[in-house]
């Protein structure tokens, strides 16, 4: 039994409560990192390499540092504590270190009375170098030994064989993030030798964690705040110009600002690991898996930001939410001197997602199945062994039910407009009507949940009463999820009082909340919202002598015997929690072992229009039945499941970065193509809510299922539209074509 | 160079220089910050603004064009504290995430209404093209401005 509140609390969990940031946002108030400034404040701009592979020869500040309004110019040298950072492994050095490794890395920076002055100073840096061969090529990487991580599985008899066996080779572009707001930054000297940070950020300790080292100074010199943040999936999770603005801040005694222009955040943050995967799969004839074996090399770029903990996710996780008993995977995260990878939405199961349904399809296809059928007969569920690690799935896994639900959604009527602005050319009237093919196509996810193998993953948050009502302190970063709004409605229902406010805290003032990514922040920081709001509850009946507390004060069956104003007339009742997930393990040399705290699964069917003859996708519907847990927000769940698929079907049709030796030719929202209004289709979705066991009231995490079996259901559709094989995302009109 | 124009209504004189942005203008120079850049190339619409009934990219715009026009930022919305009905319809309908976009969003929108006051979906997503959102996938806008319309 629980003591959540039994009176029911108006804005509680299960309402779709407006965001208590909204008014802000539409009225242009919302203060996002690059909006802040302060008096006397500088400019930083950053020099960056032109090379993907080059020695730095020489290197000359001094006449950008004679400037008249240049306050700074940096280097590797000017560097007091350590030189290098990163968040798995600190093998990033802070500017270059005599040779650069990937184009667009920072060279220097400059701190001058306003960004005109930055940038020109920046120009007037003597800089020579001496460009040498990128490695670009990823299974040349893995050749040559240059890995950052091999993760392998072997599970089951090596000997076992079906009678019918599909094999397949795929690929996945770069995709990056594209979050609608730069990565921007304010650093402000506290005059005594320590620095406060508002930056674009999805995890402000880990930062805080990396940024005094850089800095040569102690912990509590460094103080990392929230602020607001256009977006994120993922490109926050790695730092970008943190170090660089408090070393200027440092430096010149003055608050400095740096706000990265479109063309530089490109190479300023990672983004999707582009992939090579190589898939079989073995079966009876009747359709039971007997066997997979996978090979996924993924490209980490120059660094390691967070690629050895994608590249477990993409060995895990890649054989899909299917039962097979025996499995070879190797997963490998290798090192090129193309632009930086790391967390985007998905995170590693993306990649092998696009695999392994691709895979369920034809071997469907090579049996003469239904395709959801062969998936249903061979479904994960809950008790099942995982069948890469073997861990043993202990939460709810509604494999087929996401199936049954997803079916069960209407089709969209066919198309019977001549109205351009239904065709796949839209209102350009290219698209001639004969031309446009309809398909359906469906694809099946499963995710975990939260931080994996072995991490202490936990999530710190402090619950206060007071006569005026409740605040709730944390350090999670609120992206644009609506994470605010769900800590508030659990804070409610737990407490039994409406008034809740959340207070964003700074590094100084309350332990780390992880991350905001892996689907987690509703699960942890929730979690930990919960924990710490049924404490306070708890005391505060105690101090009231009553059995319910509600905005009015303390009851004591069905009298009100203590008003809020009186229960904290001496002291505020206050409770601070560690909340952490059931512990998860390192595997084995064999990849054995329970890595990981909870698991999700989703499905998808796109509905498309081909135009066969120009190669034109217009992505008409793109329904989902998703295992959420708990829909704590309606409306908040809608957001995130419509977004995410958005960014699946971006992947799908149009989003790629395009390299040449390493450098991006399309750095720029001109070139790199985003879904606008006319690209979004209509979803259709159903929820499916059985609880998770750890979850606040038994909700899951939600932010990246939409994303992962979006991409391979659209790319199923063109292929039921088209007959052709598509083996690479983003499919490109050639690829439709032939031409 | 001096440039005399209406902003929000009120008439302004600043000083602008040759190759400065409206945008640039709106947000360094006059401490406007509701307008973001995020592309400066016209592509994302976050910084749009009305200028002389016109919806334009601000960042597309120089700031010595402006003079003698009349142009609205976000922050020329709304009725003191009281919202625009788009800027409540948006935060009704889950039309906001991140909030970055929003503003171009929501000056967008009110172009669009001002012109027509029940636009049928085809056209709120026509209106609304030039306008990128990364986070609600656009369902959330759609659904708000619908009801918007409807009512």
């Amino acid at each position: 039994m629980t003591t959540d509140a039994d009176t029911r609390v108006r804005g509680g969990i299960g309402e779709s409560v407006k965001r208590p940031d909204g008014i802000p946002k539409v009225t242009g108030n919302f203060a996002y990192a690059s909006d802040l400034t302060a008096d006397g404040m500088l400019w930083g701009a950053t020099l960056r390499s032109p090379f993907a592979s080059a020695r730095l020869v020489r290197l000359d500040i001094s006449a950008a540092l004679a400037m008249p309004g240049v306050h700074a110019v940096l280097t590797q040298e000017d560097v007091p504590g350590r030189k290098t950072f990163g968040q798995i492994t600190p093998d990033q050095p802070v500017f270059v270190d005599g040779e650069a490794r990937f184009w667009g890395e920072p060279v220097a920076v400059v701190a001058a009375d306003d960004p005109e002055t930055a940038r020109l100073a920046v120009a007037a840096i003597g800089v020579e170098w001496e460009e040498l061969t990128p490695l670009v090529d990823m299974e040349e990487a893995l050749a040559g030994d240059e890995v950052f991580r091999h993760a392998p599985v072997r599970r089951g008899d090596p000997d076992a064989r079906g009678e019918v066996v599909v094999e397949g080779y795929y690929e996945v572009g770069m995709q990056d993030q594209a979050p609608l707001g730069t990565e921007a930054g304010l650093a402000i000297p506290d005059g005594e030798g320590g620095v406060d940070l508002w930056v674009t950020s999805q995890w402000t300790h880990e930062d805080h964690d990396q940024i005094w080292r850089s800095l040569g100074v102690e912990p509590d010199q460094v103080r990392q705040h929230p602020t607001g943040i256009g977006g994120a999936f993922g490109a926050r999770e790695d730092m970008s110009l943190h170090i660089h603005v408090c070393l200027m801040a440092l430096r010149t005694g003055r608050p400095v600002k740096m706000v990265y222009n479109r063309q530089e955040s490109f190479p300023g943050h990672v983004h999707r690991h582009p992939g090579r995967l190589w898939y079989r799969h073995e079966a009876t004839a009747d359709g039971t898996l007997v066997r997979m074996e996978a090979k996924v090399i993924l490209d980490g770029g120059a660094y390691m930001d967070t690629t050895a903990a994608v590249v477990s996710n993409a060995t895990y996780f890649a054989a899909g939410p299917y039962k097979v008993d025996n499995v070879v995977v190797d997963g490998y995260g290798v090192r090129t001197n193309n632009p930086p990878t790391g967390a985007m939405r998905g995170f590693g199961v993306v990649q092998v997602c696009f695999a392994h349904e691709t895979q369920m399809d034809r071997l469907a296809a090579e049996l003469g199945m239904d395709p959801l059928e062969l998936r249903k007969r061979n479904a994960l569920a809950s008790g099942d062994p995982m069948s890469t690690t073997g861990q043993i799935i202990e939460t709810s896994l509604p494999t087929v039910g996401v199936i049954d639900q997803l079916v069960a959604i209407p089709l969209p009527p066919p198309l019977d407009s001549e109205d351009p602005r239904r065709l796949p050319g839209g209102t350009g009237l290219t698209t001639t009507p004969q031309y446009v093919r309809r398909g359906v196509g469906y694809a099946v996810s499963i995710k975990n949940i939260a931080f994996s193998e072995a991490f202490d993953d936990f999530a710190e948050a402090r619950v206060v009463l007071d006569a005026t009502g409740v605040e709730v302190h944390t350090a999670a970063v609120e992206v644009g999820q609506g994470m605010v709004t769900v800590l508030q409605q659990i804070a409610r229902t737990a407490i039994g009082v409406e008034q809740v406010a959340i207070v964003p805290a700074d590094t100084s003032d309350i332990g780390s909340a992880g991350s905001t990514s892996a689907s987690r922040q509703t699960q942890m920081t929730g979690g930990a919202v919960l924990e710490a709001a049924r404490a306070v509850r708890a005391e505060a009946l105690e101090r009231g002598g009553g059995d319910d507390l509600t905005s009015e004060g303390v009851w004591l069956g069905g009298e009100l015997v203590m008003s809020l104003d009186d229960l904290c007339a001496a002291a505020p009742v206050s409770h601070r929690t560690r909340f952490r997930h059931p512990p998860t393990y390192e595997t084995d040399a064999n990849g054995q072992g329970d890595p990981h705290a909870d698991f999700a699964v989703a499905a998808h069917r796109a509905v498309v229009d081909v135009d066969t003859e120009l190669g034109l996708v217009r992505v008409v519907q793109v329904d989902t039945a998703q295992d959420i847990g708990l829909a704590l927000n309606p409306q908040s769940v809608r957001g995130q499941i419509e977004g995410g698929i958005l960014q699946g079907v971006g992947l799908a049709v149009m989003e790629e970065l395009i390299l040449d030796n390493g450098v991006i030719l399309n750095a720029s929202f001109t070139d790199y193509l985003l879904p606008t209004f006319l690209d979004a289709p209509d979803v259709e979705m159903a929820l499916i809510e059985e609880p998770s066991p750890w979850g606040p009231f038994g909700a899951k995490g939600i932010g990246e299922p939409p994303t992962i079996s979006s991409t391979p259901a659209v790319v199923a559709a063109i292929r039921n539209a088209t007959g052709l094989e598509l083996n690479r995302v983003p499919i490109r009109p050639q690829d439709i074509t032939g031409t | 160079m001096e440039v005399r124009f209406q902003l929000n209504g009120d008439d302004r004189v600043v000083e602008a220089g040759g190759s400065q942005s409206l945008l640039a203008l709106l947000r360094d120079g006059l401490e406007l910050p509701g307008s973001k850049n995020a592309c400066e190339q016209g592509e994302c619409g976050s910084c749009t603004v009305i200028m002389d009934g016109q919806a334009v990219c601000s960042c597309l715009v120089l700031a010595a064009d402006v003079d003698g026009a009349e142009v609205t930022t976000v922050e020329g919305l709304g009725d003191g504290e009281v919202l625009h009905p788009v800027q409540e319809a948006l935060i009704d309908g889950g039309g906001v995430q991140c909030g970055f976009c929003t503003p171009g969003f929501v000056v967008a929108a009110v172009h669009l209404f001002e012109n027509n006051l029940s636009p049928e979906t085809d056209e709120i997503r026509e209106a609304l093209s030039g306008n990128i959102c990364r986070c609600t996938g656009y369902g959330g806008i759609l659904r708000s401005l619908e009801e918007l319309a409807g009512r």
